[in-house]
């Protein structure tokens, strides 16, 4: 690149940014390996070397949050591709209610996360809310959504998915909107019914799409907090405490040495996770 | 014949579906959000007796010295200035990151690209704005939504960037135009696609962030709208109708926007993920 073209593109363009994320978010994820390490007050801190991660390891009410943070991922994971995947074919089938589905479906997407979670942990109460009492007109006695160990952690996931399910099938639809017509044209001359058209062309040529789902869904429920906050605050005991959450505990707690190695812990989760899903997945797809 | 039946019967059964999936719980508070406290506290789907919504929509601005007028300022100023930013910090890392490439570049790839899968490191985040006296602030909180949000925009620009064609930069500099002339004044303007898409989705989803806030902005004297709902809950808990009100009221602003923007803030979802 010559001279002209290096004054004109010049870095300092990239000068506010850099600022603003180098500050702001690149430094704390680096310091969070040393301050995961020490006993901090914010004011002054003691290195106690890997004290806080043994902590995290093995106490009980903390290192529940792998198998729940685990869980929780792949249960709205694994909801918001096949229901997204479904209501993608039905919303690009040829149905008159099309645009009006496509809204009401999406719509939850936009609504305050802490507004759906109290919303729902009413409608959840275990002998007033709503669903329960619905169940028990029918005669059906409903189980205590949120209150019972058991469950509570697929209840919250359940409204994940019913705020998240229009996103995933935002992404289907666009995927199979760009499957060529020629393919479908293949399929009728060979007499394939509407079967094959799903399992044989929608499916792995919608690829890609469940590739971005998959991977942005299954992040997103290992970073899950703002719904399930408001909902349970990890209780009924530590029965729905996830990585975010005991970070936000220890926070308040004022143990930020141990919260910050929560952080990397997650961090390091989040990394073991995902990297290797993406690359798997991308090695999959086919192109068009 | 039989199938067109058939295909009529499974949409009536999907709009039947989506009332009782989705409509349901957007109706139930609406409903009780127009009742009394009493009211409220049945919890039933049945049509209020008499109409309390004003008196509650008073109420509920009125609490605690009108501090939902207060948050909702806090969360247009929020929402305002972290987009003005966020657009224009974009923008031009978009720009030069789109057209530069030597060494550094790919670098400067990766760490954006984590950007968009690390979850953020919250108590250094925390000690590094106490540390600039920005901990508490609406600057600090702006800092952190801009930050936070920078990865996934920059893609989007440098993506729209590459549809704008090299010879516009070559014409302009042969012209004589210097680096921000070319930007701010011919750049710039073939950008707003991007611009309008970044519009719409960030400020939704600034406007309805939780975590940031709760972490960054704590304190109940500047409260953000999501923060003062979170506030009420303990406050409102046997008060339905008033905790109802509250969520009626913090959804309607999106609510708007989903009326007028709908296509575009889908086109923007869409762009981004598959880009991403």
């Amino acid at each position: 690149m010559n001279k002209v073209w290096k004054r004109t593109y010049t870095y300092y363009f990239l000068l506010p940014a850099a600022i603003i994320y180098l500050i702001i978010f690149i430094l704390p994820t680096f310091m969070s390996f040393f301050f995961g390490m020490t006993r901090w007050t914010l004011q002054d801190w003691t290195y106690i070397g890997l004290e806080n991660f043994k902590t995290f390891f093995q106490e009980s009410s903390l290192n529940i949050g792998f198998k729940n943070t685990f869980i929780y991922a792949v249960v709205t994971c694994g909801l918001k591709v096949v229901f997204g995947l479904l209501l993608g074919v039905f919303l690009t089938s040829k149905i008159r209610t099309k645009n009006y589905l496509r809204s009401v479906v999406f719509f939850p997407t936009l609504v305050s996360t802490i507004a759906v979670g109290i919303a729902f942990s009413t409608l959840m109460h275990p002998t007033e809310g709503l669903i329960n009492t619905t169940l028990a007109s029918l005669g059906i006695s409903g189980p205590d959504w949120l209150g019972d160990t058991r469950i509570a952690l697929l209840s919250v996931a359940f409204v994940d998915v019913w705020k998240g399910v229009g996103f995933a099938t935002v992404i289907y639809i666009a995927g199979i909107m760009s499957i060529p017509e020629e393919y479908y044209e293949a399929l009728q001359i060979d007499g394939g019914n509407s079967w094959h058209k799903f399992w044989n062309i929608i499916l792995p040529l919608s690829r890609p799409a469940t590739n971005a789902v998959i991977i942005l869904a299954f992040i997103g429920g290992l970073r899950s907090f703002d719904i399930l906050w408001p909902m349970t605050r990890g209780g009924p005991g530590f029965a729905t405490d996830v990585i975010a959450s005991i970070i936000y505990k220890q926070y308040q707690a004022g143990f930020y040495g141990l919260a910050t190695a929560g952080n990397v812990i997650l961090f390091l989760f989040v990394s073991v996770l995902a990297f290797p899903l993406s690359l798997y997945l991308n090695r999959r797809e086919v192109d068009l | 014949m039989i199938r067109s039946i058939r295909r009529f019967s499974v949409e009536v059964a999907a709009v039947l579906a989506s009332v009782l999936i989705f409509w349901i719980p957007l109706y139930f508070v609406f409903v009780n959000a127009m009742k009394d406290k009493r009211g409220a506290s049945l919890q039933s789907m049945a049509w209020p007796a008499s109409n309390h919504l004003w008196s509650n929509i008073r109420e509920v601005i009125q609490a605690r010295n009108h501090m939902l007028i207060h948050a909702f300022v806090n969360s247009a100023m929020l929402t305002l200035f972290s987009i003005a930013l966020l657009l224009l910090v974009c923008a031009m890392a978009g720009f030069v990151m789109q057209r530069r490439s030597d060494r550094v570049t790919p670098w400067i790839s990766f760490f954006v690209l984590a950007g968009l899968i690390i979850p953020p490191a919250i108590v250094p985040t925390i000690w590094v704005l106490k540390n600039l006296h920005l901990f508490k602030t609406m600057l600090g909180l702006i800092m952190v939504e801009v930050a936070l949000a920078f990865p996934f925009g920059v893609l989007l620009y440098r993506g729209f960037m590459g549809a704008i064609p090299r010879e516009i930069d070559e014409a302009s500099v042969v012209d004589g135009c210097g680096g921000f002339r070319l930007f701010f004044q011919i750049i710039f303007p073939l950008l707003k696609p991007v611009n309008a898409t970044i519009i719409v989705t960030s400020s939704v989803a600034i406007f309805n962030d939780f975590t940031n806030p709760l972490y960054f902005f704590p304190g109940s004297k500047n409260a953000t709208v999501q923060l003062t709902l979170y506030n009420f809950m303990s406050q409102f808990v046997s008060q339905y109708n008033l905790l109802y009100t509250n969520i009626l009221l913090i959804t309607l602003p999106p609510l708007v926007l989903f009326i007028f923007f709908n296509k575009k803030i889908v086109a923007g979802i869409t762009a981004g993920a598959v880009k991403g």
